[in-house]
């Protein structure tokens, strides 16, 4: 197919003259960067970021870093190229104006844009009372400097930590205290440690392996509030059965917040759930109509995926910042038909209690779930995830080299329960219910309306619901 | 320099622990850690654990050298 001389010389204008902001200067702002200079992009480059320090890696944050292995500000990313970007750091964009093009910052400035690519990513949700979080000794862990002074208050060391929440962060985290030999005890809502991204099932084994290593694992519980001394420290949590339990390190491990209130008013589909885009990281305005000049990446996108039923998935996983990127800058300094689909066979690890934990797929897709190979008594298996008689995940403990075959037979849209890998394989492979959580409902929500009449008038409308 | 480790990738071959034990370290059987900016002395080591990693998962800046010009 040959593309009309006249696309082609848009095209090649763009690439020599024209303007590139990027929001967000952490993982998928930089390799969207570095992928724009690589495509022959000449034009303008600017990258805005709210932190002061150049782009960082996270997940050394809450592993080495916390054990006072490797200090937190020696985390910054390795570069791929030059970029030669106009850096705006330590300055929040606070929104965003379509019709004039711009990116308004914090400090009044306006910064126009051709094409504009979101990577904002995520926050920590911090603890919901101000007061007790303002507390000393209470802490959350997403940036190098949350890293950084969490790291000192365990070295000091801390006579018991609690910690709220035992998803992935949450769980390193304990990890890491019971490596400090540290006293620590864990508050976890659901049934067991990993349940929303694992199941119930790994979730138990989860719990077995922390309690194996000392952690006091209090499930099914929530904290109801934090109490602090008159110095202002924290020294007690109250939890939701009427128990209290001494601390005076208190990590909030409560999930991460989307940064998009930046966007409100600006006509896109965004909100809780991130921005919506097409696989190619073109954003949706608030009609599901595909922007032209829009372009989303990272932790903040959330895109239709082809082997979830085109479900809106949103993956903070490292990976999909880098593809992600790379796609979206891809196509930045594209026309149809040279669009690039971002079709990432999600994958994320973590590393706790000296265990190698990684999953491919999306296992809360699945309802199912079989142990394939290894050993669960000997923390060392494969297993495999289900949905009406597909395998759409996989999960590993200390079984890494087998995640491409599972991969492989995802991505193919193999059966479940998969064929037996002919290795090391257990003596029972029965499909059992993964145990999933059943999603929340959502409230204080805005509902999105429809409003006018004429059909070149109907658009759709965010209407905030009173709280 | 500056490195990072695509975790994605890495399977625990233990290739780079055994070229570069000071930057590269196994927590238990399969997770890695590694030190994110080893000193430049250790250039030759984590550049062969790099070449030697059967699965490429080590990222090494290529920028090195241009060190001061941080953001460019």
């Amino acid at each position: 197919m040959t593309v009309p001389a006249t696309v082609a010389e848009l095209v090649r204008k763009f690439r020599a003259n024209g303007r590139i902001v990027i929001v967000g200067a952490s993982l998928a702002g930089l390799r969207a960067a570095e992928a724009l200079r690589e495509e022959g992009f000449t034009g303008s480059l600017t990258i805005i970021g709210d932190e002061p320090d150049e782009p960082y890696d996270r997940p050394p944050l809450s592993k080495q870093v916390l054990k006072g292995w490797v200090p937190a500000d020696h985390t910054t990313l390795p570069r791929l190229r030059e970029v030669n970007a106009q850096w705006r750091l330590g300055v929040t964009a606070t929104g965003l104006d379509r019709a004039a093009k711009q990116v308004r910052l914090a400090d009044g400035e306006q910064i126009p844009y051709d094409r504009l690519l979101i990577a904002t990513g995520t926050r920590a949700r911090q603890w919901p009372n101000p007061d007790e979080a303002a507390l000393d000794g209470v802490y959350s862990l997403r940036s190098r400097d949350d890293a950084a002074q969490l790291q000192k208050a365990l070295a000091a060391p801390p006579s018991r930590v609690v910690v709220i929440g035992a998803g992935f962060i949450g769980s390193e985290v304990t990890s890491v205290c019971r490596e400090l030999d540290l006293p620590v005890t864990v508050v976890e809502r659901g049934s067991a440690p990993l349940v929303g991204a694992l199941g119930g099932v790994i979730g138990e084994i989860a719990a077995e392996i922390q309690r194996d290593h000392g952690v006091d694992l209090r499930c099914g519980l929530g904290v109801s509030s934090l109490e602090g001394d008159s110095g202002g420290h924290v020294r007690r949590a109250h939890l939701s059965d009427g128990t209290t339990v001494d601390a005076d390190v208190v990590v909030a491990s409560l999930g991460s917040i989307r940064n998009v209130e930046w966007l409100e008013g600006a006509g896109l589909a965004s909100g809780f759930w991130g921005v919506g885009c097409d696989a190619g990281g073109r954003a949706f305005d608030i009609n599901g109509v595909v922007t032209d000049s829009i372009y989303v990446a990272g932790d903040v996108a959330r895109s239709p995926h082809v082997l979830y039923e085109y479900q809106f998935l949103a993956m903070e996983h490292w990976d999909n910042a880098v593809l992600g990127a790379e796609a979206a800058a891809h196509n930045m300094v594209n026309f149809e038909p040279h669009y690039r689909p971002h079709l990432l066979l999600p994958g994320f690890w973590s590393g706790q209690f000296g265990l190698n934990i990684k999953s491919v797929g999306v296992p809360p897709f699945g309802d199912e779930i079989v142990f394939t190979q290894g050993s669960v008594k000997e923390r060392r298996f494969a297993a495999a995830y289900g949905r009406r008689g597909r395998i759409v995940a996989a999960v590993t403990f200390d079984h890494g080299k087998w995640l491409e075959y599972y991969g492989k037979l995802i991505e193919h849209s193999g059966p479940f329960p998969p064929p037996p890998p002919g290795w090391d394989q257990p003596p029972d492979m029965k499909p059992i219910p993964a145990e999933f959580p059943q999603p929340g409902v959502p409230t204080a929500l805005p509902d999105v309306v429809l409003t006018g009449h004429d059909p070149s008038e109907r658009a759709a409308e965010f209407r905030p619901r009173p709280r | 320099m500056r490195i990072a480790v695509d975790l994605n990738r890495c399977q625990g071959y233990a290739q780079c622990v055994y070229l570069a034990h000071e930057v590269f370290r196994l927590t238990g059987q399969e997770a890695l850690t590694y030190e994110p900016n080893p000193d430049d002395e250790r250039r030759l080591q984590v550049e062969r654990a790099a070449a030697a990693c059967p699965v490429q998962a080590i990222v090494i800046d290529r920028l090195d050298g241009a060190k001061g010009s941080a953001t460019s």
